[in-house]
Formats: structure tokens, sequence, C-alpha cells
């Protein structure tokens, strides 16, 4: 048993530097494996697709100059050729005709309430729609912008949503991103959030009303964009309050004050998910006192003595609404479509002759239809069905307020287990 | 018979060569033939008292042998081998032995009392041998001193070899009693004294017990303390190595003891041998390990719990501890820089010094510098060196408050003295404390900046003009532009080193070039010094570690030139290609974590490629580390561009992955797999089974070292997050492990700290291997293929969350992993999800984390469930 050796390390430092290397190719794996984990997370949930129509030569063209990374995936399941899949942060680059065709399909839209969905009190909430343009707004790569609905640029921006400006956002991964559905109000030029697709890279669109509600709420005044507008944050962004639809929030969503100018009210089935296009799960109702809009103008802001619709010629001549499926409203002859000069896809005018519409059994029978001519080239859709209908009972026999606390029951009946869930920021 | 045995024993120890390798193949033959005649024979030779004392001992050795050895493994064969073995053969091996104990012969007696030991450390945890130990101690009793002497020292032995928990205390405490009366004054026989004393410092361990037992401890701690006063000076030297060992391992019991131990080591360390006087200081030292241990434990909160106070000795000798150790600075020995065993008075009392300054803190500073300022300008080298050397002790521990103004004095003074002085030791201690200063009172984190924009220039320039000083203390200055390098690590772009970078690269390549440069460990550091100024460089000098590029790859492609290496060189060449794949590495990982860089880079890949399969070729474990780190960092940055190397790299791949004995270089090329995976994506697919296979026995395998298994979990999510639901295939062998290491590392209890720290490793691994088998199938067809694993998935995650023992970094995984499941199964998983703990109780935990990563992980899981369970 010899004495045991007790020398220290004399004048060296406590680690080497070989252990450095293999700490930092850790490090450096670690980080490696992080974001290829957060990629894996964040993008495949999010990628939405579009069938895009048959392209021609030049239209293919135009891709290499949007400096797009496509991926084109084959459609296994249904052979109607090529459908094209875009990352949303690629499709928030897309100019043009793409880009409007792209939004269009993006956002949810309510349809119109023709009448009172059942469980209205304890399934729906309820809020005031602001007046101003629907638009999808698009934070990426230090940028944020805004498209209307039928995909035209509104403001491109600086904004203090995650990764929408370039601050101190050195660190923040490439992959995170925001969409939010809003409509901008002008007179106090904010963005009303009315809806959170995706936050921070992560998709919200397959999660329900509740929870993105929720999400949004909480996550929005987290980052500052309901703050006072500066240099890196042009635009403020605000929530709107939501109330559950029982006989209180209806009440004061109805005639609650609220910062901004009312057009009609929004009504949201708490467990449906964000689906592009028309839902029945989103509704939109209108009466005198909470909108400016309830009956459609012309052109020129008057209400015309005829109530107006707009649809789409189809291959076979018929008329048919934006829904899917469509609702068809007549057709046109094969001579008319020729002496006009019409194709498939025209959307057209039409008016309301004194006929009217006439149902049997709730189903639509006939309609006593005038051409009016194309509409207006800004126009991605003809209208939905329960558009054309709302405006069809507006002018004859309106879908009133009462009608809709009636169908919820007597104040202070059947809400008791709603109180709890009060999402006005 | 036993006359061949005894010559083929002495053939084995000829000078000749011929006559030694056929008297071993004779023995290796005998053994293979009949191992218990052959060890029946090698402890009849061991036992003969009529045969020459070479070949005992051999035999005595080779018995050793046959029963121990240092791989595990093997270990675990021979203690198989001997517990196999016939009764009757092995008790009469053991007579044998303890007949030994007796013999007039030491080496004969030494040699027995270590096999005993060993047999002892197999048979007493199978409670074998019993008797053993009662036999040992009728031994104590007898006259002659010999006897005593060996039997004490088979003690001493068996409390090495054998665990305190297979020895009960009845027996311990006659062990401990035969050992202290053996040390005793009373004791007459110095052999006998020595022999107890050596024995004691291996039964410290066993004495928990006695030292809890006031009296018992008063006693053992009196016999010590006077047998380091004994006349003879291996028995001083012994006691106080006892002394040593008993600061640490009974910290908690000192206090009654100190003062007399402050006593005794002072007058050791001022008038003592060296060797006792080492171990004077060597005490002080453990005792500040221990302090300095249970303060970190603290952490400034002083109601954290720790199991032992702390009672602040160091602090309370500090007046009297401080001038004794500075004294010993003044002992250097001539030369000792340039002697890599030396270890002398002057050096223990230093390093003793660093570590008081680490315990007290800013206590230390009025107490040396008195000493600093008396002596930094005497004529006389030593006080220079002394004062030098006890300013660089005290840099770490006290706060920068107390240091900078100081250090803004002596910064010029040392800066002259590098320059000036004509003492290679002064300036080999300057340089040292000049990095000192950078490496603790310089960076970002400091407040008030030691190194401006004024003094930078001269800095440098005086370390770069040492550079071309004696190999020692060019070394020191490479370590200390270093540390000045390293203080500039996130500064950005205003690194006042930016516009000497070129000039710096220039001369750190020459000294590597030096002459001399293998002295001193001075080519390493001058590598080193370059890794770290390029890794703290800015993109202002880009180009310039670019240019790097083909210069050390020039050199890399020179060591392979070299033919008909003698084994010396070669080992010099192996060194040195360590040194430039190391470097290589790290310019490949600056330039590949920046686009434009990465870029450039490129063009060198392929003959960077090259020359690591070259490498490769030459094979040396430390160059295949250093290549195969360095490969990692090119498919890092080269991305699906690297495939083109694969058909060449993968048969180091899996040699990397064969490699169990020296696991780092496994653990690496697990890492480096999984840069390939990130780098390649599903291209890597062709090369997925046989890297499976590989990793899968690695798993099995109980040679390989732990710390790697963990790794190897991960890489498996690395993988099929590559190859998505192409790892379809390898669920069936891959998710059972997971699942078993899962139910393994569910619980901790009565686990120690390090066990934890291990637990929580692997249940990260097992975590992450989840998460990438959960992401590379979502969006596929076949996820229902993962159904069948979710209830244990959630069950385990319940079960660590139950634990409440995770480590934020299993945290933030583990509820990744609910949210990738929730993710990729979707309703499937919903009401499973649903039952779990972990996607209420766990998750809320986790969303109100203060941790962002974990909070990050926890929101996202919480979208994934909402979704899940909402469809």
């Amino acid at each position: 048993m010899a004495p045991h050796d007790l020398r220290r390390p004399f004048k060296r430092p406590a680690i080497s530097d070989q252990q450095r290397r293999r700490d930092l190719s850790l490090l450096r794996q670690k980080q490696n494996r992080l974001d290829a984990q957060r990629r894996a997370r964040c993008l495949a949930s999010s990628v939405l697709s579009f069938q895009s129509e048959p392209k021609s030569p030049s239209q293919e063209q135009s891709h290499f100059e949007l400096e797009l990374e496509l991926e084109i995936e084959p459609d296994a399941e249904e052979h109607q050729g090529p459908a094209t899949t875009y990352d949303v942060r690629q499709a928030s680059k897309l100019r043009g005709t793409e880009a409007r065709r792209w939004f269009a399909k993006q956002l949810m839209l309510p349809e119109w309430m023709i009448d009172v969905p059942p469980n209205l009190n304890t399934d729906w909430y309820v809020f005031a729609r602001p007046a101003g343009k629907r638009c999808f707004v698009v934070s990426s790569n230090g940028t944020t912008v805004s498209r209307l609905r039928n995909g035209i640029l509104l403001h491109r921006f600086p904004s203090a949503l995650p990764n929408g400006a370039r601050i101190n956002n050195v660190s923040r991964s490439g992959q995170s991103y925001c969409i939010l559905d809003c409509i901008f109000h002008e007179p106090d030029q904010t963005y009303y959030v009315i809806d959170m697709v995706c936050w921070a890279g992560f998709s919200l669109y397959e999660c329900t009303a509740e929870f993105r509600f929720f999400w949004l709420n909480s996550k929005l005044v987290e980052v500052g964009a309901c703050d006072t507008p500066s240099t890196f944050h042009k635009y403020r962004f605000a929530t709107v309050p939501v109330y559950n639809c029982d006989q209180e929030g209806l009440q004061t969503a109805y005639i609650g004050p609220v910062p901004y100018v009312k057009d009609g009210l929004l009504f949201y089935n708490k467990h449906a998910h964000y689906q592009t296009g028309n839902t029945p799960l989103a509704l939109v109702w209108k009466d005198e006192n909470c909108s400016e809009y309830v009956i459609d103008t012309d052109s020129k802001g008057q209400v015309p003595n005829q109530q107006q619709l707009v649809l789409e010629l189809q291959d076979d001549g018929r008329l048919a609404t934006s829904d899917d499926p469509s609702v068809i409203f007549g057709w046109l002859n094969e001579d008319f479509i020729q002496k006009t000069g019409l194709h498939a896809g025209n959307l057209l005018r039409f008016a309301v002759n004194d006929g009217g519409l006439s149902f049997v059994d709730g189903k639509l029978e006939k309609a006593d239809l005038q051409y009016l001519g194309q509409s207006n080239r800004a126009r991605a859709f003809a209208d939905s069905y329960s558009k054309v209908m709302f405006q069809y009972i507006v002018r004859h026999s309106p879908l009133k307020i009462e009608h809709l606390f009636a169908s919820i029951g007597p104040l202070g009946d059947g809400d008791i287990a709603s109180h709890d869930v009060e999402m006005a920021a | 018979m036993a006359m061949e045995v005894t010559q083929v024993l002495l053939n084995a120890q000829s000078v000749d060569s011929t006559v030694r390798k056929h008297a071993e193949e004779s023995l290796r033959q005998f053994q293979e033939q009949n191992l218990s005649v052959f060890l029946l024979s090698l402890s009849g030779e061991l036992a003969g008292e009529d045969k020459p004392v070479d070949s005992r001992k051999l035999a005595g050795l080779i018995l050793k042998n046959a029963l121990d050895a240092k791989e595990q493994h093997r270990k675990y064969e021979l203690v198989q081998r001997w517990l196999a073995l016939d009764v009757g053969v092995k008790t009469q091996i053991k007579t044998c032995l303890l007949q030994i104990l007796s013999s007039p012969v030491p080496d004969a007696r030494s040699t027995a009392s270590q096999v005993i030991a060993k047999i002892a450390a197999i048979e007493l945890p199978q409670k074998q041998w019993p008797e053993l130990i009662g036999s040992l101690l009728s031994n104590i009793h007898q006259v002659p001193a010999h006897v005593k002497q060996a039997t004490l020292e088979t003690l001493g032995y068996l409390c090495e070899e054998v665990s305190p928990d297979v020895v009960d205390q009845d027996q311990v405490n006659k062990i401990l009693t035969a050992v202290i009366q053996g040390m005793s004054g009373n004791e007459g026989n110095n052999d006998v004294r020595l022999a107890a004393t050596r024995a004691l410092y291996n039964a410290l361990g066993f004495a928990q017990a006695n030292f809890s037992n006031d009296m018992e401890r008063d006693y053992i701690m009196r016999v010590v303390c006077e047998a380091t006063l004994s006349p003879d000076v291996k028995i001083r030297q012994a006691a106080f190595e006892c002394l040593v060992s008993i600061s640490s391992t009974y910290y908690e019991k000192l206090a009654p003891y100190i003062q007399d131990i402050f006593n005794i080591t002072a007058k050791a360390v001022r008038e003592d041998e060296e060797p006792v006087a080492l171990q004077a200081i060597e005490l002080w030292s453990s005792i500040c390990d221990e302090e300095i241990d249970i303060l970190e434990e603290y952490g400034g909160d002083f109601t954290a719990d720790s199991d032992v106070p702390c009672y602040y000795f160091i602090k309370q000798a500090l007046p009297a501890l401080v001038p004794m150790l500075l004294e010993t600075l003044l002992k250097q020995e001539e030369d000792q820089d340039l002697d890599e065993g030396a270890w002398n008075l002057a050096m223990a009392g230093g390093t003793c010094l660093g570590l008081v300054a680490r315990t007290v803190g800013d206590d230390i500073v009025p107490l040396v510098m008195p000493f600093i300022e008396e002596n930094i300008t005497k004529s006389e080298w030593r006080q220079r060196e002394a004062a030098t050397y006890a300013f660089g002790s005290i840099l770490e521990g006290p706060s920068p408050d107390k240091l900078t103004s100081i250090v803004n004095v002596a910064l010029n003074f040392m800066l002259t003295a590098l320059t000036n002085d004509p003492n290679s030791h002064v300036k080999d201690t300057t340089a040292w404390t000049l990095g000192r200063i950078f490496e603790f009172l310089h960076g970002s984190t400091v407040e008030t900046p030691i190194i401006t924009p004024a003094n930078c220039p001269q800095i440098i320039r005086v370390l770069l003009q040492s550079m071309n000083d004696a190999p020692n203390v060019a070394e020191k200055a490479c370590g200390a532009l270093y540390f000045l390098a390293q203080g500039y690590e996130d500064i950005g772009s205003a690194s006042p080193i930016t516009p000497y970078f070129q000039e710096i690269v220039k001369s750190l390549l020459s000294v590597t070039d030096r002459e001399d440069a293998g002295e001193s460990r001075l080519r390493t550091a001058a590598y080193e010094t370059l890794n770290e100024v390029v890794r703290c460089s800015t993109d202002e000098t880009a180009a310039m570690v670019l240019q790097l590029v083909p210069i050390i790859m020039t050199k890399l492609h020179q060591t392979l030139e070299a033919e008909k290496l003698s084994s010396d060189e070669r080992e010099k060449q192996n060194e040195l290609q360590g040194l430039l794949c190391g470097c290589l590495q790290v310019i490949t990982q600056k330039l590949g974590a920046s686009e434009p860089t990465q870029y450039a880079f490129m063009q060198f890949a392929d003959q960077i490629m090259n020359l690591f399969l070259r490498v490769f070729a030459c094979r040396s474990a430390t160059v295949h580390e250093e290549a195969m780190l360095a490969i990692g960092a090119v498919a890092h940055a080269t991305g699906p561009d690297f495939a083109k190397y694969m058909p060449e790299l993968y048969k180091y791949l899996e040699m990397g992955l064969q490699n169990f004995e020296e696991y780092q270089v496994c653990a690496v090329t697990v890492g480096v797999v999984g840069d390939i995976c990130r780098a390649l994506e599903d291209t890597v697919l062709p090369y997925c089974d046989g890297i499976m296979t590989q990793l899968l026995k690695d798993l099995s395998s109980n040679q390989l070292h732990r710390s790697v298994k963990p790794p190897i979990f991960s890489c498996f999510g690395d993988i099929a997050l590559a190859i998505g639901e192409n790892f379809e295939k390898y669920l069936m062998y891959a998710m059972p492990m997971l699942q078993s290491a899962a139910e393994l590392s569910a619980h901790t209890s009565g686990a120690d700290d390090e066990m934890i720290e291990y637990t929580n490793l692997l249940r990260n691994g097992i975590l992450e291997a989840y998460s990438g088998i959960f992401q590379g199938f979502k969006n596929s067809p076949k996820t229902q293929l993962l159904i069948p694993y979710a209830p244990h998935i959630l069950q385990f995650l319940d079960s660590i969350y139950m634990e409440k023992d995770m480590d934020d970094v299993v945290m933030k995984t583990a509820i990744g992993v609910l949210g990738d499941l929730a993710d990729t199964l979707g309703s499937n998983a919903g009401s499973l999800i649903q039952l779990s703990l972990s996607c209420k109780e766990f998750l809320n935990e986790c969303l109100s984390s203060d941790d962002h990563l974990i909070k990050e992980s926890a929101e996202w899981a919480k979208m994934a469930i909402s979704r899940a369970i909402s469809v």
C-alpha cells in the first residue's frame, strides 16, 4: 500500500479544449435537433393546399419570378390534376391572381342567418362585427402583410406580432409566423382580430372556436400587439368582446357600447374548427339597429328597388351559388350564352323580379330572375345561397332580434353554466 | 511438476524474450488445461518457503490476476469462474494463503495479503468465507510482529476491496479495534504501526457508525494525531493521509479537532520532510473542496437544503492559514516548469491558496496583498515569482469589485514583467497570471472592463511577442490569449481582436511550426488558442477564417505523407492529426453557422472529407474521434450534398459505433449519425439498416459506457424524423427497447444525485426518440401503427410527472412528446389523452413555467391536444 498520489492540476484551465470541442458539438447538435423538431411540429400542420387550375406555360413561368419553392405533390386520392400546396409563409409572398385566389379560399366565410340554429344559448358565441374590410393579416420574415378577402394587398407594415417586424427577432425561428382573421376598421385605423388561424408557427385550424378565442385573447396582448402604434408597430390590433349567446350576452352584443362602428352580429359555434370557405357554423345577422348596411346597395350606394344577386355560370348553362354543393337558381339557354359571349365561370348579375323566389318544403323551387350583365371584375365569387335568402327575407319578412331572444328563452333561464366563459378582453 | 512450475515462473521473468514467451505460453496452456490444478500449484508455489522469492511473487501475481480485472466484463467472468470452482480446491487455496501470512519472507506475505483480499471481494458478498475475518483477527494476538504486520496489511487490502455493506458492524468494530491498537504508541514495532496506519486509511469508509460515536471518534482521532508525530516519516505520512481522508469523509465531525489539526499541519508544513508537508497542505485543500461544494449547494440561498452544513473552517483558520501557505510559495524548485511530473511545496501551497480564495472570496485579498507588494519587486527571482503566483492564485473567488482596482494597477506591471523579467520562471507565472485575469475578470458579464481599447493593443503585442519566448512561457502566453479571445465571445462586431486577427493567426501558426513546439505542450496550446480565436471571431474576419481552411488542410495532408514511422513518431503524428482535425472542426462549425460563409466553405468540402477519410485509414482512437467530430460539422454545413460521401464514410461510422472500449468515440459517432440524418433526411435511408443494427447492439451491450445510451435513444428520434414512416420496420425492435428503458427510468426512489442525473439524461433520450418517431409518422397512412404504444408512453409521462424529480430539460421534452402524440394520433388518442394525468396537472404546470422553452412546448401540446379531442 504505497502512499497515494496527491498531485492536483497545476497552472491548467479546468477544462480541456478537446472537451470544449465535444461540448460545443453537442450543443450545436442539440440546437439542430430542436430546430428540426420545431420545424416538424409547426410546418406540416399548417400547410394549406388549394386546387390550382390548369396553368398556361406563362403562368408556370411566373412562379419562378415569385421566387417560390413550391412543393408539388401528386394528388394520390383524386385524379384531378396536380394540386399545389403552399406553405402559408410562401403564400404570403404570392402576387396577383395567384394570391387573390389563394387568400380568397383561406378565409372562413359565415353564412347569413336565415333561421335560428338550435342550442343558440349553449353552443354559440356572439359578438358585434366591426364595420370595415375583412382581411387576413400574415406576419412572417420580419414583416406583416394584410390582404383583403379577394386577395388584394391592403397594407404591408411592421407589427409587434411574432416575426412581424425586423427588430430583436434575430433569435426567432424563421418558421415563426402568424395568420389572423381581422377586420380593418378605418375610423380608428385598427385591426380588430376576429379569429386566430396560426400563432407563432402553430396552426389553430383544427382547434375549436372556444380554444381559438381563448388563445387569441391571451396571446395578442402578451406580445404587445394591442399597444398603441410605434415605429415598429404601425397599426394597433384589438380583440373584440365575445359573449356566450345567452340573453345577457346577446343583449350586450346587440346594444352594448363598443369602440368601433358595428356592422351586424356574428355567431360562432363553440365547437367548430376554422373551416375555410362558407360554413353554417359561423353566422352573420344584421338589422338596422346594429348595421348601416342591412340591405345590399348598388355601386352608387343606393338601395336598388329590386334585390340583386350574383351567380356563377356553369358549363351546362346553369346558374349556381358559391356554396359547395352549389344551389341552382336557373339556367341560361345556349343561344343566349353564345349571343352574349359568356362562358363558364363568369359571374353574372341578376335582379329578382316580382315573381320572387318560391319554395316547396323549404327548398327553392323557382326564381324569377332578370339578367343585368357581368358583375364587377373585383368579385371573386358568386353570392351564397344564405346571402341571397337573407337579402330576400330582409325585404319581405325579416328575422328580427326578438326572434333571436325568443329562441334563447327568458332572461336568466338556461344560462346557469355559461357565466364562466366571459371572453371579453 | 512442482519443480517445473518454479522454473516456468522464473523463465517468465527472463530477460531473454524467447525464453520468456515460451514460459508465458506454457502458463497459459496450463491454465486452460486445468484451472483448479493451476491455481493450486500457484498457491503452493507462493507458500513454498524453499522456493525463490521471484517465482513466489509471480505465482501470487498470476493468482491475483486470475481473480480480478480492470475491465468490467472480464472482471465479471473471472468472478463467475472462481465461484464455479470446486469448494475443496478453493478451501485448500485459502488455507494455504492464510498460512503464508506467517512466512518469514516479506514479499510472500504481502503478495498473499493481496490475493486474500481479492478472494474476499468475491466471496464475502456471497456470504462465503464467513470465518475469514475471525481467523485474521486471531492472528493479531500472535507474538511474532511480522505476522501481525501481514495481518494488518491484509485487513487494509480487504477494506480496500470489499464494500462496507457486506461486513457487519460487529466485525467492523473488531477490525477497527485491531487496527487502532496496532497504530497506537503502545505498539513497539514500527512495521506494525505503519501497516496499521495504512490499513486505517482503507478502513475509514467502514467507520461510519464509529465516527458517530463521540468516544470512539475521539479515540480514533487521538491515535491518528499521535501517529502524525511518530519518529518514522512513513508513519507520519500515512497518518496524514488518514487525516486527509477523514477531513473529506467526515467533514461534519471535524469541529472539535480543527484547532489541533491546524497546529499539527502548520508544524508539518514548516518543519517536516516534503512528503509529509505535502500531505499536510493537501488536508487544507480537501477541506476547501468540501466547503466549496457545500457553499455551491447553498447557492447563496441559505434556506436550501444541504445535507451537510458549512462549518467555515477555512474562514476561521484564514489569518494563520494564509501566511503558512504564502511561506511555501518561496520554496520553488529550479526548472519546475519544465518537469511535467513535478509536485512540490510551492506548487501545492499555491494550489491550496487558490482553493482558499474560492472558499472565502473577498476576505483573502487583504491577507495576500502585503505579501505581493513586498515581494514583487525584489531582486531575488523566488520572491518575484512567489508574489506573482500568489496574485494569480487568488483571482478566482473574490468579487470583481474587490479585484478590479488592484488588477488595473497590476496589469501594466505584469505586461512589463512578461517582456523584461530576466527569469523564465517569473515570466511563466506572469503569463499564467495574465491568463487568469482574462479568464475571471474579462468578458461580457464583468461590469468594469479590465481591457479597454487603450490597453488592448499593448496586451496583444506583448502576448504575441511572448510566443517567441521559451516553450513553457509561450505556452502560458497562448493560454492568456485564449481567455482574452473568449472574453469577447459575444461582443459582436465590435471585438477589439478583429483588427489583430490576421496577426494573431499568423503568430499562432508560426508557433505550431517551432522546432521545440513539442515541449511544454506548446503546439497543443497554440492550436487550442487558434480554435478559440476562430470561435470568437466576427463576420468581419470570416474571409480570413476561410483562408485558414487550405492552410490547415495542407498541414493535415503533410501528416499523411510520412511513411515508415517508428512507434514514437506514429504517436506524435496521431497527436498532430488530432489537433488539425480539431482545428478543422472548429473552423467548419464556425463557417457552417451562417449562410454566406457556409456557402463559401462548400468549395473545400470534397478535399476535407477526402483528408478525413485518409486519417481514418491511419486508425488511432483520438484522431478518429476528432475527425469524426469534424465530419459532423461538415455534414451540418453541406446539408443534402453530404450524401456523396456516405458510400465511403459508412464503414467508419460502423467502426465508430462498434467502439465500445473508447466510449467517447462511440458517443461522438452517435452524434454524427444525428447530424447526417438532419443533413440527408430521407436519403439516409439506405444506410439505416446498418446504423440501426449497430445502435441496437450498442444498447444491448453491457460493455458500453452507460453515458452513450441516452444519445443513442435520441439518435433513434433523429433517424425517425429523417426517414418518416420508413422507420416502420424498426418499430418492432426500437419500441420494446424504449419501453423497457422507460420502465427502468420511470422511478428513481433511493437513487443518489448522480443516478438521478443519469436517469434524467436517459429519460430525455427516450422522450426525444418518441418525439422523432411521432413527428416522423405524422400525416402518414401508417400512423395507426403507433397507436398500440400510446398507452404505455402516456403512462410513462404520468409516472415521471408523479416522481417529481425531472429536470427542466426532461420537462420540456416530455410535454413536447405529449403534444407530438396528440398531433400525430389525433382523435385516435383523444380519449386516452384525456384519461392521462399529464394532459391536466402536468400540462398546467408546464404552461405556467418560467422557462420559456418549457412554456413553448406546453403551448404546442395544449394546442395539439385541443385539436385531438375536439375532432
